[in-house]
């Protein structure tokens, strides 16, 4: 008879939290997601503002004169870097999600991406022409 | 040739002795253009014969010698010792059961590449007398890339979202199926969505990228995994906004 085969495989735990500790790339991953973080506290500024505006002229000028605060400056610096960050880095993942094939080529990758931040630029051009910009 | 002395800790597990793994230092004497699949032979033909692990090309075409090298999922054979300056880490693949030494339990990943039916199902069964199933350039190379995923399970290893839901399909098996639903010749996507377009499929994918930074063939799955996505939300749309179009 043949010997027996014994097999008693060993799993290694993967830590639940703090797994993306384990590396640079899914630290980055991380601080991708983590941006989205900002970009919800602005919107939900925004939204503060609009009930503010709806509320009367001493609300909205109470609004504004909070804006202009310290911890308000420093806030939206730290929302602009991380929706730029955000931004920036979706952009570049772009070709990856939507190749275009013409012939027997694909479209370059910085085609694609730049396509988007073309689209980035008209939409902030139409929304600063919304409001009054020119 | 010059030659120098590399240490090597490596992870080694005896499912018959051990409870759990341990790590073991070996010295080898190694040559400038030696890999790390060299010094593992070495070890195996001159220092310690009961060292197991996996290989067999040596020219990262058969996907076997796949491990982790200092904490990066690595082909052995691809993954030159002149690289590393200090103590070389070897453990087997992150993410998977180790069956013994270097040697892991791929069970899972080939229970989940047979369900993603990686082969061709013709739109139209067609006689042998018939002729081949033709193909433009164009059409070609609207899959090729996927076809040179070579089953390394570097892409799972690397993949934090596998380590922590094992259910998750994965970045091979979905790249591979992505690859005959872009053959013009395949009638099988109908299929392979079952599995693919599932949760447990792409939607667990939250596009870390990590399977396309160590994918060692440039097959580029964190590509093929959001294009399954694009197609399969754009399939839930056509069929909630134009339910005539559905057969």
């Amino acid at each position: 008879m043949a010997e027996q085969v014994t097999r008693k495989p060993y799993v290694r735990e993967v830590p639940r939290m703090l797994w993306f500790l384990r590396h640079p790339r899914y630290m980055r991953y991380m601080a991708r997601e983590f941006s989205c973080l900002f970009i919800g506290a602005y919107t939900l500024m925004l939204v503060v503002g609009l009930k503010r505006l709806a509320e009367g002229p001493d609300a909205w000028a109470g609004f504004l004169a909070a804006l202009g605060s310290p911890g308000a400056i420093v806030f939206h610096l730290f929302a602009l870097a991380f929706s730029a960050y955000h931004s920036i880095t979706w952009f570049r993942l772009t070709p990856k999600a939507m190749p275009v094939q013409i012939g027997d080529t694909f479209v370059a990758d910085r085609v694609i991406s730049g396509a988007h931040y073309a689209g980035w630029a008209l939409v902030s051009l139409v929304v600063l022409w919304l409001a009054g910009a020119f | 040739m010059s030659e120098r002395t590399v240490e090597l800790e490596v992870l080694r597990y005896n499912p018959e002795t051990d409870g759990e793994p341990h790590f073991q230092r070996y010295s080898v004497t190694c040559r400038e253009e030696w890999v790390v699949l060299d010094a593992l032979n070495h070890i195996k033909e001159t220092v310690d014969p009961t060292l197991s692990y996996r290989w067999s090309c040596h020219m990262a075409v058969c996907g076997s010698c796949g491990m982790m090298i200092d904490g990066e999922p690595k082909l052995a054979c691809k993954t030159f010792l002149r690289d590393y300056p200090g103590v070389i880490r070897v453990e087997p693949l992150a993410h998977f059961p180790v069956e013994r030494d270097l040697v892991t339990v791929i069970d899972d990943f080939i229970a989940k590449l047979t369900r993603v039916k990686p082969y061709l199902i013709p739109k139209e069964e067609k006689p042998v007398a018939a002729g081949e199933y033709r193909q433009t350039p164009a059409q070609l190379k609207r899959y090729k890339q996927f076809t040179l995923c070579i089953n390394c399970m570097l892409c799972y290893a690397a993949c934090p979202e596998y380590g922590i839901i094992p259910k998750f399909l994965g970045p091979a098996a979905i790249s591979l199926a992505h690859r005959w639903n872009q053959d013009s010749r395949d009638g099988g996507r109908a299929q392979r969505q079952e599995e693919i377009a599932a949760t447990e499929g792409v939607w667990e994918c939250s596009f870390t990228g990590a399977c396309s930074e160590v994918c060692p063939e440039h097959v580029d799955p964190a590509a093929a995994l959001q294009q399954v996505k694009i197609k399969s939300t754009v399939d839930w749309y056509l069929a909630h906004t134009m339910p005539w179009l559905n057969k």
